[in-house]
């Protein structure tokens, strides 16, 4: 089980999910990007914008 | 590298590309979006040996004339700017064939060098101006009248551009340039196209216009960005828009592109953008066309 690390809700990682993932905590919202861990896929903070991102 | 010097480079590596015996891909990327997953899936789903490798972590030896990335195929899809320029630049100068290739990058990325290509190649495009210094900018905009649409030559989602519709509007953004990344202060306005309240975003891959929408503008919106909020329906592709989006897409060396559109009233379809990292998931989700297995098709050279 993977929790968000903002608010300790369970954040639900679908079977299919690859690193690099976006994945988003239902309860608040926080973004997270899938990375390897020991134990399969763990979560770091994602950043979701970037001043030169686009299209 | 030159235009001419890629098409060449593109057209060995595309014949190239149909003999590999171990199709091989590799998926650039900086972020996991919707997009990038439905590629590499639909690669997965092909049979193809797929690599998904984050920008962030590639550390590449400039000088290696025997880069493991010599032939490779890779499918860039970094989201961000200024990673997917440099990175299309260091691949693509180890042998790589790299889609869209370094020029498409450098053209599609900055307004002002896309203007210019699109107008070179006879392509309708929203009039504009550039100017240089805020005391210029002012003088250019007094010239060609309001409202005008001011865009940061490097951007997107409609992030920092702004509609002026009179001089008071035109100073406060201008004044608040001067403060800001000297990019900024490359003045670049469109005329404010009297259109209905939409654009078209419409799919290129190689030679075809696969799929294309309509972008409506979202409540109290003028901008019809999805990032904003706008909706989106299935718009067809004419002829007339087919042969716009392909021209448009040569005009630039792309290869898989979105090249986005606006009705002028007066003068018909008029080119605003084309972009090489094109978003598709409302195009997907509108047209059920599978984008995503058509761009792998191209890209592999299997298809078109």
């Amino acid at each position: 089980m993977i929790k968000c690390q903002e608010c300790d809700a369970e954040i639900k990682v679908p079977s299919d999910s690859i690193e690099g993932e976006i994945v988003t905590c239902p309860d608040c919202g926080a973004s997270y990007e899938l990375v390897k861990s020991s134990d399969g896929l763990g979560i770091k903070p994602a950043q979701v914008v970037g001043e030169d991102w686009g299209q | 590298m030159r235009q001419e010097e890629e098409e060449v480079q593109s057209n060995q590596s595309s014949l190239s590309s149909s003999n590999l015996s171990d199709k091989s891909l590799v998926i650039l990327y900086d972020s996991i979006r919707w997009e990038e997953k439905a590629l590499y899936e639909a690669a997965i789903k092909k049979g193809i040996k797929v690599e998904n490798v984050n920008c962030k972590n590639l550390a590449v030896n400039l000088n290696d004339r025997n880069s493991k990335y010599r032939g490779q195929v890779v499918l860039q899809r970094s989201v961000s700017y200024f990673k997917n320029v440099h990175s299309t630049a260091a691949l693509q100068g180890l042998g790589a064939r790299v889609i869209n290739p370094l020029h498409a990058a450098v053209m599609c990325g900055n307004k002002l060098y896309a203007h210019m290509e699109l107008e070179k190649a006879g392509i309708k495009t929203p009039k504009a101006v550039a100017a240089f210094s805020e005391e210029s900018a002012i003088a250019v905009l007094e010239k060609i009248g309001y409202p005008a649409v001011i865009k940061p030559t490097v951007g997107s989602w409609g992030r920092l551009i702004a509609l002026l519709r009179d001089k008071d509007a035109a100073r406060a953004v201008i004044e608040d340039r001067e403060h800001m990344f000297p990019l900024y202060q490359v003045y670049y306005f469109e005329e404010f196209v009297k259109r209905p309240p939409r654009d078209i975003r419409a799919i290129v891959v190689g030679d075809r216009v696969v799929a294309a929408i309509y972008r409506y503008s979202g409540e109290g919106e003028w901008k019809t960005n999805m990032a904003l909020g706008g909706h989106a329906e299935k718009c067809p592709v004419t002829s007339e828009l087919e042969d716009i989006c392909l021209k448009a897409t040569k005009a630039v060396n792309g290869h898989i592109v979105g090249v986005d559109l606006m009705e002028s009233n007066s003068e018909g379809p008029l080119v605003h953008e084309v972009n090489n990292t094109t978003e598709f998931k409302n195009t997907v989700r509108v047209t059920g066309i599978d984008i995503p297995g058509l761009m792998i098709d191209y890209v592999l050279g299997q298809g078109k």
